[in-house]
């Protein structure tokens, strides 16, 4: 069952288009990641699936009806563009948007004991926004969002002005959230962690979908034959001996052993280069070397500027 | 909600405190201090130097001639003889003197008198003068006619016509009214309703600046309509101000009966002058005893009250409040959609313009219908929803045809829905634009664009 269904949406800003003919599915229960570099449609989209904007042609549906004012409630959204009134006070900000939510105000204030508990930022109730820093103001904000326990949270680069500490924090928590059930979209550079937190993915470059869908089967979809091994011998034996159906690519020597990568020519199986190996020197680990997302990212980015 | 938090963020302010408290001081400061300034004399002692050629203004007295126009405490005259205006003129300085008055031979025929001194004059002093000297002159001509007895006649002629307005209200009963105090009333309903939207439909402004820089909004929109925000903001900020003037009127009730009570204690022990000012404030109701107080010797402060309750204070009162709350609605629609589309409050200037130079046109018009509330250009610009909330108010004290009201009412309410129905549209864009400074064309085109 798909929570979120954005069907071939369109949407035309002044002289250009922001969005072109962009689908994507969202399976309940999963961390979609959305990514794309700046400028090429994300927040757009985010926006759209949030009704702050409507879309100029598509639709999108939430478990499958087409969205509408009723599901404001079963949605958080984390702007890019933090923002919070700077002259109200923490809590009274926060039981107000969490009202705004539809949360009762006895609800809410019980919510936000166990959050700001959670986050250690009890004594900051009664402190105003603009007293915070900018991090502090992100955590607030970040409650704020999912105080609700809503369906559907959306997440617009949600790491950006945290330090490690908290986006481990924060990480957990995301997690920790999906674990009891939410859908979690979110937008971010971060490729790392799109690699820990992500089922499925969608890469939007220039206004159109470039990459699309889960990130296993994309790893898969891009993997470039390459292995890592560690052993132990000759290096002079392991160059000499070498098939020629297979390339080495690279050899380091550090404490811990000899690494060294290879290729293996198109057609032909991992199996072969053991075998190989195993004449030659003592294997101590092999591993295929799959590409990271940050590779995926630049790679396809690259690709489709070129076709333009 | 949002009506609930604008409502209460604003009342909690230090300065909504403040601006409750001091507000009729500052209103009564407005009023008081120009009328202090004009009436406050000038205190300077000055001497005026007067050459007369045609003999006519001099007296003969046992101190030496003297100037027929009366001194004043700060304005001293002395009458020089046997020296021409030409050789003054060159050591004028030194002398100290004010001016120089110089009464040609001719006056009679000439009409006319010339005043020298090496500042400009001050009004004050060239009307005294002229109108002195014009009384001399009549007094002058009028001898030389040779009629007998005329001064006494003159006496007996001068009449000095005390004209009361008295209206027949319906229930056949006759009310004393005074023009002045009605138009007084009708202008001071238009004045507050300007300031109230002025000041109020800017604050709409700030807050949806507010919101949209510290880039809160995008959050917010995301749980509600934007249409839902901005009503919300509005109606929350006129509530606010609401209260405030409700606060208001309560202080200036107490400040007035607090300096009524101090400065005309006897009026407090008549019966009569308690039961017109309770009714004044308490119902439309007439009361009879306060009809009965038509007396010739209506005192001016009773009078001013009697003329109040020729108003109908419920009519009042009820148009007040609909052109009050209608009018700002409206206005504060078009100062939403400015705050949307800017960035910062300096880019505010250009657009602001457009939106009240409409209301000070409604002053300006305002103005002129007290003299002739029943003109056409009062009429017309009472029908203009723009400009309706402030002329009108200053009609209706003098009472217009109840089609006019109704007319100009639904126009109004009309007008305000449409532009509330245009301004969620553009603002529904506008909050969401950033880094751009916008124009009238630039709205113009979101407006299209989002239909």
């Amino acid at each position: 069952m798909n929570l979120i269904t954005a069907d071939a949406v369109v949407k035309d800003f002044s002289g250009h288009r922001a969005l072109n003919r962009v689908s994507m599915e969202v399976p309940e229960g999963s961390i979609y990641g959305l990514l794309g570099p700046n400028g090429a449609g994300k927040t757009t989209l985010l926006r759209i699936i949030n009704q702050i904007t409507a879309p100029d042609e598509g639709a999108i549906l939430f478990e499958g009806q087409p969205i509408n004012s009723d599901h404001r409630s079963q949605i958080g959204y984390l702007p890019e563009e933090r923002g919070l009134y700077k002259k109200m006070k923490v809590g009274e900000q926060a039981l107000y948007l969490a009202q705004l939510k539809g949360l009762s105000k006895s609800e809410a204030m019980k919510r936000l004991k166990i959050w700001f508990e959670k986050f250690e930022i009890g004594d900051w109730w009664g402190k105003k926004v603009e007293e915070l820093s900018k991090g502090m103001a992100q955590k607030v904000q970040f409650i704020t969002t999912v105080l609700h326990e809503p369906k559907l949270l959306i997440f617009d680069e949600p790491f950006s002005g945290f330090d490690p500490i908290n986006v481990n924090l924060l990480k957990q928590e995301i997690l920790q959230m999906k674990k009891n059930g939410a859908t979690i979209i979110f937008s971010t550079h971060n490729m790392a962690s799109v690699e820990e937190l992500c089922d499925h993915i969608t890469l939007i470059n220039a206004s159109e979908t470039v990459l699309q869908g889960e990130i296993s089967h994309i790893r898969e979809q891009y993997r470039t034959s390459r292995y890592l091994v560690t052993f132990t011998g000759d290096r002079e034996k392991l160059t000499g001996g070498l098939d020629s159906r297979f390339e080495l690519l690279y050899m380091e020597e550090n404490g811990m052993g000899q690494k060294a990568t290879f290729r293996i020519r198109e057609g032909e199986g991992s199996g072969d280069l053991i075998r190989n190996l195993v004449e030659i020197t003592e294997i101590k680990a092999f591993h295929e070397i799959l590409p990271s997302m940050n590779d995926i990212f630049i790679e396809v980015v690259n690709d489709a500027s070129k076709k333009n | 909600m949002i009506i609930r938090r604008e409502y209460l963020t604003r009342i909690r302010k230090k300065s909504f405190l403040i601006m409750s408290i001091l507000g009729p001081f500052i209103f009564a400061a407005y009023v008081l201090i120009p009328m202090y300034f004009a009436t406050m004399e000038d205190k300077e002692e000055k001497t005026v130097v007067v050459i007369d050629d045609s003999k006519l203004f001099t007296q003969y007295g046992p101190q030496g001639p003297s100037f027929v126009v009366p001194e004043t405490e700060y304005l001293k005259f002395i009458i020089i003889e046997g020296v021409s205006l030409e050789t003054y003129q060159a050591g004028f300085d030194e002398t100290g003197y004010y001016a120089v008055l110089f009464i040609p031979s001719n006056i009679l025929a000439s009409e006319s008198s010339l005043i020298y001194s090496t500042n400009q004059t001050s009004i004050e002093v060239t009307g005294y003068i002229k109108q002195s000297m014009e009384e001399e002159i009549e007094h002058l001509k009028l001898a030389s006619h040779d009629i007998q007895d005329i001064e006494q006649i003159l006496m007996e002629v001068e009449t000095s016509l005390n004209v009361r307005n008295i209206k027949w209200t319906k229930d056949g009963k006759t009310q004393e009214s005074n023009t002045g105090v009605i138009m007084g009333v009708g202008y001071l309903g238009g004045l507050m309703i300007f300031f109230f939207i002025f000041f109020f439909g800017s604050q709409v402004m700030r807050g949806v600046i507010e919101e949209k820089t510290s880039r809160i909004i995008e959050v917010i929109v995301s749980s509600v309509r934007p249409f839902q925000l901005m009503m919300g903001k509005i109606i929350g900020v006129g509530l606010t101000g609401l209260t405030q003037f409700l606060i208001w009127i309560f202080f200036s009730f107490i400040l007035i009966t607090g300096l009524k009570a101090a400065f005309f204690p006897e009026l407090n022990q008549t019966p009569t002058e308690q039961v017109v000012s309770s009714d004044l404030f308490d119902s439309g109701a007439m009361n009879p005893a306060g009809q009965a107080m038509m007396d010739e010797e209506l005192d001016m402060v009773e009078e001013i009250f009697t003329s109040l309750k020729s108003i109908n204070p419920a009519v009042m009162i009820g148009s007040f409040l609909f052109y009050f709350i209608f009018g700002y609605l409206l206005y504060a629609a078009m100062f939403a959609v400015i705050g949307s589309a800017v960035d910062n409050e300096t880019d505010t200037q250009q657009l602001i313009l457009p939106v009240i130079l409409p209301l000070i046109l409604g002053i300006y018009v305002m103005l002129s219908a007290m003299n002739n509330p029943d003109g056409p250009l009062p009429f017309w610009f009472s029908m203009i929803p723009f400009t309706s909330p402030v002329v009108m108010m200053v009609r209706i004290p003098f009472g217009v045809p109840w089609w006019q009201v109704a007319l100009s009412g639904s126009l109004l309410v009309g007008t305000f829905i449409g532009m509330t129905w245009v301004a969620g549209k553009v603002y529904r864009t506008g909050i969401l634009m950033y880094g751009k400074k916008n124009n009238y064309r630039e709205i113009w085109k979101w407006l299209r664009y989002s239909s």
